[in-house]
């Protein structure tokens, strides 16, 4: 586990100072500045893709023109410039990679400040990885072993040349491209992600991830993730992001679908580091990010784990549409506020089918001048007779000039089923950080054991690895936060 | 050189006086009892000497081995061996009692330069100590201090106690919530650590505690200041005639 002690130490000798705020020097293609019809055509030119798919890019776009930004999120910032964005930004390097060899050196060189060397013999061990850098997937890991169990795990630009009719026929269902505003952008201008197909009765044996990296000054970053699991299938997929330092926002507008058919469990992991700007909410990333799983089989199964410590704002509501009979969707989330970061975070619960079981547990940790909202919806359906969902929300404040909400909506239209709300809000106590002390911890420790208890619930959700960074990472986000 | 030195301690709250000029000198191998009545700044002296915000001296001084601890923050003191017992132990909700320990051990053989014990080996080490004070692994995995008795808080006391091998131990009123069967668990986890290094200073109410405890030296602290100092007959003394008696006389 040589890479993943390595991702811890990296995560360790971090100061109070956002670390992944370099910036790479690569010289990038770029396309023209700005939005229009030829930049949507560019993108779908640059990446030689079929005419339907150009054709389903612009229909979003058209779509996209004719909607309102939404403003119903408790976050306050002022107007995006939709025409001062690049949309398609790429590092110069040869055109097709043949093996991890050829990735440009200054690339892998960047990975590994960011503690994930791009190396197959020792890349967190049992861990495949895609690297998508700005709008470009620049190497996926472990694909022959993978390909070995009928498995597709490859960049979705390549998905779209060698299985057109998986994507084609999924592309969408879950996210129409009307679906909002920020989702209909992602449509016409995504350019990169990662696509997932498990074929029936394969359980993925190793966990699969995507490392996102906006690098390029007024880029946006515009993924796009896909999912598959046929029946009777098992895949564990984390995703991690960071982003360089810069003065000015950058907005992330990436779109996850899932699609898990009849006893089959996609469990999506995701912490996520966006630089959060400095202080006084200079730049930062703006993440605004839709993220919906159709549990569409019998029993079947989806679980969002999410550890949010990054971002000038957060916007996100990863959600399960529970249709299958028996389906379970579940959503465990920590959402870290600090300084002048906000975030309005939550997730759906759509219950279809009979006997569909749910349960959110979220966990807003809030300081300095932060803002925190949870903002959640369960929606029992007339038919989806038997079925529970369980919500509880624990919100942490340490100081006094941060703020936590919950905005629950709860709609039930049929009367067999069973729904509960529980609420928290507490502080980090003066007894508590002087009981740690006491004991010889000193304050950031104290905190940050504080602050992780308070996060058990969903941390243990987290595959051990990514569950050690997490911590360090809460720890450091909320450094100097008290005391 | 005495092992702690408290010379004319001074302490408001409030802007109101609570220590007044306290003395006392502890050396290695010791027990001191501290006994006083409600109100007379038992918990006061026992916050002051960890370094808990808000407990700053006025005036005098404190030293650990002829070092002075004002300048030194709560973490400070403890690392370098001053363990409070507490008498309220504060809940800590899914903090898991052996990773708590493992940090705070962590934290104290690092400042003594020592090497930190492995995961297993921590482990191990822990349920040992731990089955001398009866505290079982299913307690270990609790979250610290939730959902314990009296009893189970001050056995875990102990237990951490134990573990950082302090050189300085004040419990502050230790036997308070406890039966007799729970102290005696307690007191014998105590006087096993009892040796020619280290030193206990006991604060309490009662004399009931001090069977089992036996100290060296009794002190009475009344309104801010020792006012009498003894061998244990001074406990006795204040078990049949009450603090009263002895504060009139003083």
């Amino acid at each position: 586990m040589a890479a993943t002690q390595e991702t811890i130490d990296k995560v360790k000798e971090v100061s109070s100072t956002y670390k992944y705020g370099f910036v790479t020097d690569l010289e990038a293609e770029k396309a023209p500045l700005g939005l229009s019809e030829d930049i949507v055509k560019f993108i779908s030119h640059k990446k030689k893709e079929p005419k339907w798919l150009l054709e389903w890019r612009l229909k979003a776009y058209k779509k996209w023109l004719t909607m309102e930004e939404p403003n119903w999120a408790m976050v306050d910032f002022p107007k995006i410039n939709f025409q001062d964005i690049y949309y398609y930004a790429a590092p110069k390097t040869k055109p097709k990679l043949n093996s991890l060899d050829e990735v440009d050196p200054e690339l892998l060189k960047t990975y590994e400040k960011l503690g994930i060397p791009i190396k197959e013999q020792e890349v967190l061990a049992g861990v495949a990885v895609d690297y998508v850098f700005d709008s470009v997937s620049v190497a996926t890991t472990f694909r022959e072993k993978l390909a070995k169990e009928g498995i597709i795990f490859c960049p979705i630009s390549e998905a779209v040349k060698t299985h057109p009719d998986l994507v084609k026929k999924y592309i969408g269902t879950v996210i129409p491209i009307s679906d909002n505003y920020y989702a209909a952008l992602n449509s016409a201008v995504f350019t990169d992600g990662s696509f997932v197909f498990i074929p029936k009765g394969v359980k993925c044996p190793m966990e699969l991830s995507t490392y996102f990296r906006i690098n390029e000054q007024n880029s946006g970053q515009f993924e796009r993730t896909l999912i598959i699991a046929e029946d009777n299938t098992y895949v564990s997929y984390l995703e991690g992001c960071t982003a360089p330092q810069r003065d000015e926002n950058q907005l992330h507008a990436a779109v996850v679908e899932l699609v898990a058919m009849n006893n089959a469990e996609i469990k999506y992991s995701t912490v996520q580091n966006w630089y959060p700007g400095d202080k006084d909410g200079k730049g930062g990333i703006y993440n605004f990010v839709t993220k919906r799983g159709n549990c569409l089989g019998k029993k079947s199964k989806i679980s969002w784990t999410q550890v949010e410590t990054g971002s000038a704002i957060t916007w996100k509501y990863p959600s399960c549409v529970l249709k299958g009979d028996d389906s379970v969707g579940e959503f465990y989330s920590v959402a870290v506020a600090n300084n002048a970061q906000q975030a309005d975070t939550g997730t759906k619960m759509i219950h279809i089918g009979k006997n569909t079981k749910s349960t959110i547990i979220s966990k807003g940790i809030s300081a300095g001048k932060a803002q925190n909202t949870y903002r959640g919806q369960v929606q029992i359906q007339k038919n989806a007779k038997g079925s529970r969902n369980f919500t509880q929300c624990d919100s942490l404040l340490i100081g006094d000039k941060c703020g936590a909400h919950t905005v629950p909506y709860i709609n039930q239209f049929t009367p067999n089923a069973r729904v509960e709300h529980e609420a928290t809000t507490s502080k980090i106590s003066e007894d508590q950080l002087f009981y740690c002390l006491q004991r010889g911890l000193d304050i950031e420790q104290a905190t940050s054991l504080i602050v992780n208890g308070f996060c058990k619930e969903v941390m243990k959700e987290l595959p051990m690895e990514f569950a050690v960074e997490a911590q360090k990472l809460i720890g450091i986000s909320l450094e100097g936060s008290v005391g | 050189m005495s092992l702690l030195e408290i010379k004319n301690a001074e302490l408001k709250l409030d802007g109101k006086d609570i220590l007044k000029g306290l003395s006392l000198s502890v050396n290695k191998g010791e027990v001191h009892a501290i006994m006083g009545p409600n109100g007379s700044g038992k918990s006061t002296l026992s916050y002051m000497l960890a370094g808990r915000d808000g407990y700053e001296l006025e005036g005098g001084e404190v030293f650990l081995e002829g070092q002075s601890l004002s300048k030194m923050e709560a973490d400070e003191r403890a690392r370098s061996g001053l363990f409070l017992a507490f008498q309220y132990p504060v809940e800590l909700p899914g903090v898991g009692g052996i990773s708590f320990l493992r940090e705070a051990v962590n934290s104290r053989k690092k400042f003594l330069g020592e090497e930190e014990l492995d995961h297993l080996a921590f482990v191990k080490e822990v349920r040992k100590v731990a089955s001398k004070m009866f505290v079982k692994d299913e307690m270990l995995k609790r979250a610290v201090n939730v959902g314990f008795s009296g009893g189970e808080k001050k056995r875990f006391e102990i237990l951490q106690m134990a573990m950082l091998k302090p050189k300085i131990s004040i419990l502050d009123e230790t036997d308070s919530g406890l039966d007799v069967d729970a102290l005696k668990i307690v007191s014998d986890g105590v006087n096993a650590q009892r040796n020619e290094d280290n030193a206990i200073v006991v604060i309490t109410h009662y004399q009931r505690l001090l069977d089992y405890i036996v100290p060296d030296f009794v002190h009475i602290l009344s309104d801010g200041s020792i006012i009498k100092s003894g061998g244990p007959e001074l406990a006795l003394e204040v078990e049949k005639n009450g603090y009263a008696g002895l504060i009139n006389a003083a």
